[in-house]
């Protein structure tokens, strides 16, 4: 089991968000979770990487056997925890490709790796590019800065494919981009997808989950996950909406 | 936890005391300590004259108020203005103190000539007395002059005599009349006409003695055509008491010479409560006196507890151009009031500011900047960069510019900004897998690189760690 999550709930400035969200999540598995807005997806995204602005007040989470809880921030991404942001935050400054020097460095440090010579640190980073077509141009230039909202979400799956996660979670990759944007970073996703690693995707609509093509599809509403199924959900509900869902749950509450 | 033990340890690195046995003077100041001062060091008459007259006006004079900095009284008849390495003339590398030695290659200075493959030449001055010039032959064979300044009182008093407080005199302000009086020793250096200095020259200056105050004294001469860079290194011991440390750099600058003049300061700044550090009450100023002189100031300031310091170009010569570039760093209870002075005397003068200040902590960093432009001096361009980064809620960042002008052809720019590093930012870098401290230090390097790019490369990855170093900690 890559991923359980236990009856979590978490609050911000005390008011509860996520009202006991279950989810198990196995290695070669992608997941969707969607939802209306402020249903708690964003939240759940910040819990699993560990923002501290969030409390956990009750609830487990078990990363490869390990409670993910107990981990700094840093530790759960070195444990092989991925989160492709929503907005990625600009450092001006610093290039993309110290930046990932940087995180690499750290990664290899925590698995008893030796540290990558700069040959090999160029040659992964001149790889990884290919896969979401990123050019040099973009690794040279400071974290995020004057990117558009398409290079921007690129570069999250870039980061991606240097930092080789097991469970990477993505936040509404798909949020401000147009078509050919879309087509690229889902089919970067699609690429980096092996049988070891898992994605859990988080969007508001079907046409990403036509590229990134997933197992289970999740509803996120209140905080808590009212309903699963197979990938068909998605469709459903890009044709009828949330309501259906939502009105059952509400009567039964 | 290995980790938080290194962390802990690296504090403040230069902060060991050397043990060695020092010639001091008894404290306090009168015109019998002067008269000591000058004849220890076997100085002729005019100079004797010079710090008299210096010490006389400093009398009528009281501390500079105007700064945006808390300075405690100090009594400056508790400070000893002279204190001496024992066992001095040396002939040769072999007979400098063995531990004084080792002092200087902790600090990673490449004394011994073997290292003359770094292309560095240095001046090392501990507490008052320059100990050893090194590569002076190689330098002398192009006529540059290169050593101690008493060296230079001694053996080229008539260049000493016609430069010496010609761009500060010893009037100009309290620090620079106390200076001019016991300054102690520091750096000489002449680039004669059309050379071009071959390797970078390099001062570091420590204080080792206890209650003792550093008054060191610097004079670089561009000659005409010349070409000169200069490195400046400062550290001091950790000691619970505040240390003095006044001195005094002129620059002159001839017709199409061109000076670089590159510091980083990292006195001891003090403890996390504020509790001691060095008082860095600093003159510096040159003069592009020729046409078409440059002066590049480069500085990363990141120590002492105090900091009052502006150097600054008098641009006389037609079309000289002066640059300031500078990065001052504040945490804890440091306080820092650091600048530029701009003034455009010459034609089609130039003049270009990048400032980038650094408060964490409890700290206040200040910017001062005059930029000023004489009515003769026709089409004048300044250009101002004021950039403020503050981490956490504590500390302070102000900017005080001053721009006077008067002409109509000139253009004068200035731009301001004000940030703080984000928890988004932080966030997002943790979420990487880089932790906060060295999220930090990425930050504040890339924030300060377009100054940083100015110094010299092995300067530039030094002033990188230390200003990763002096941020430690200051985030929760």
């Amino acid at each position: 089991m890559m991923l359980e999550v236990k009856n979590l709930h978490a609050e911000v400035a005390g008011e509860e968000i996520l009202k006991g969200i279950n989810l198990t999540v196995r290695a070669g598995e992608v997941h969707a979770i969607m939802g209306p807005n402020g249903s708690g997806k964003s939240t759940f995204a910040s819990v699993l990487a560990g923002k501290e602005k969030y409390s956990v007040t009750s609830g487990e989470i078990l990363f490869n056997g390990k409670n993910l809880l107990e981990m700094p921030i840093e530790q759960r991404a070195w444990e092989g925890l991925f989160l492709g942001f929503q907005y990625p935050v600009e450092i001006p400054g610093v290039s993309m490709a110290n930046f990932l020097k940087a995180a690499i460095s750290e990664q290899r440090k925590y698995r008893h790796l030796p540290p990558l010579s700069s040959a090999e640190f160029l040659k992964m980073m001149k790889e990884k590019s290919k896969i979401v077509e990123i050019g040099s141009n973009l690794t040279s230039r400071s974290v995020n800065e004057g990117f558009s909202g398409g290079e921007k979400k690129r570069n999250e799956i870039f980061q991606m494919a240097m930092l080789n996660p097991c469970l990477s979670i993505l936040d509404e990759t798909d949020s401000g981009l147009d078509i050919d944007a879309l087509r690229i970073v889902a089919t970067g996703v699609t690429r980096l997808k092996t049988s070891e690693n898992a994605t859990v995707v988080i969007t508001h609509y079907q046409r990403l989950l036509d590229y990134i093509v997933p197992d289970y599809v999740h509803v996120l509403y209140k905080g808590r996950i009212i309903y699963s199924a197979g990938k068909e959900l998605a469709l459903e509900l890009e044709k009828r909406g949330y309501d259906w869902l939502i009105k059952d749950y509400d009567n039964e509450q | 936890m290995n980790d938080i033990l290194e962390t802990t340890k690296n504090d403040y690195k230069y902060g060991f005391v050397s043990d060695i046995e020092t010639e001091e003077f008894p404290r306090g100041l009168n015109e019998e300590i002067i008269r000591l001062i000058s004849e220890k060091k076997g100085e002729p008459d005019w100079m004797l004259e010079f710090r008299l007259k210096a010490f006389r006006h400093w009398q009528t004079l009281k501390t500079p108020t105007w700064a945006h900095l808390n300075i405690p009284p100090i009594d400056y008849q508790d400070i000893i203005y002279y204190a001496v390495p024992k066992k001095k003339k040396l002939n040769s590398m072999e007979e400098v103190d063995p531990q004084l030695r080792e002092t200087f290659e902790k600090l990673g200075i490449p004394l011994d000539e073997q290292k003359v493959l770094s292309g560095v030449a240095v001046d090392a001055v501990m507490d008052s007395v320059s100990v050893k010039t090194t590569f002076r032959e190689t330098l002398a064979e192009k006529g540059i002059i290169f050593c101690s300044f008493s060296e230079a009182v001694r053996e080229y008093p008539e260049l000493v005599r016609k430069y010496m407080g010609k761009v500060v005199p010893y009037t100009d302000n309290f620090f620079a009349a106390l200076n001019s009086a016991v300054f102690s020793d520091g750096s000489f250096c002449y680039i004669p006409r059309g050379v071009r200095c071959p390797m970078e020259l390099s001062t570091y200056f420590r204080i080792n003695a206890a209650n003792t105050g550093q008054f060191e004294r610097t004079l670089i001469v561009a000659d005409e055509g010349a070409y000169v860079s200069y490195l400046e290194g400062c550290t001091a011991p950790m000691r619970d008491e505040n240390q003095l440390h006044a001195a005094i750099v002129e620059i002159i600058v001839e017709k199409d010479a061109e000076v670089k003049y590159s510091t980083v300061q990292n006195w001891y700044p003090g403890d996390k409560e504020g509790k001691g550090g060095v008082f860095n009450f600093v003159t510096k100023r040159g003069l592009c006196r020729g046409a078409n002189a440059k002066l590049f100031w480069t500085q990363v300031e990141t120590g002492s507890a105090i900091t009052w310091k502006y150097p600054s170009c008098v641009l006389q010569g037609d079309n000289s151009i002066g640059e300031f570039y500078s990065v001052a760093l504040t945490n804890n209870y440091q306080t820092a009031d650091t600048g530029t002075k701009m003034i455009h005397l010459g034609q089609n003068t130039k003049s270009r500011i990048v400032s980038k200040g650094i408060s964490a902590g409890f700290s206040h960093n200040s910017y001062r900047g005059l930029v000023r432009v004489a009515p003769k001096a026709a089409n004048a361009k300044n250009y101002s960069q004021c950039d403020s980064l503050l981490i956490g809620s504590q500390c302070g960042a102000h900017t005080f510019p001053d721009i006077r002008t008067g002409n109509k052809s000139s253009t004068i720019e200035h731009e301001a900004t004000t940030s703080k590093i984000g928890e988004e930012q932080l966030f997002y870098c943790n979420q990487r897998g880089i932790d906060t401290e060295q999220a930090v230090g990425l930050i504040v390097n890339g924030y300060a690189k377009e100054v940083l790019n100015k110094l010299p490369l092995e300067f530039a990855v030094e002033a990188q760690k230390l200003l990763s170093i002096s941020l430690e900690g200051s985030i929760g």
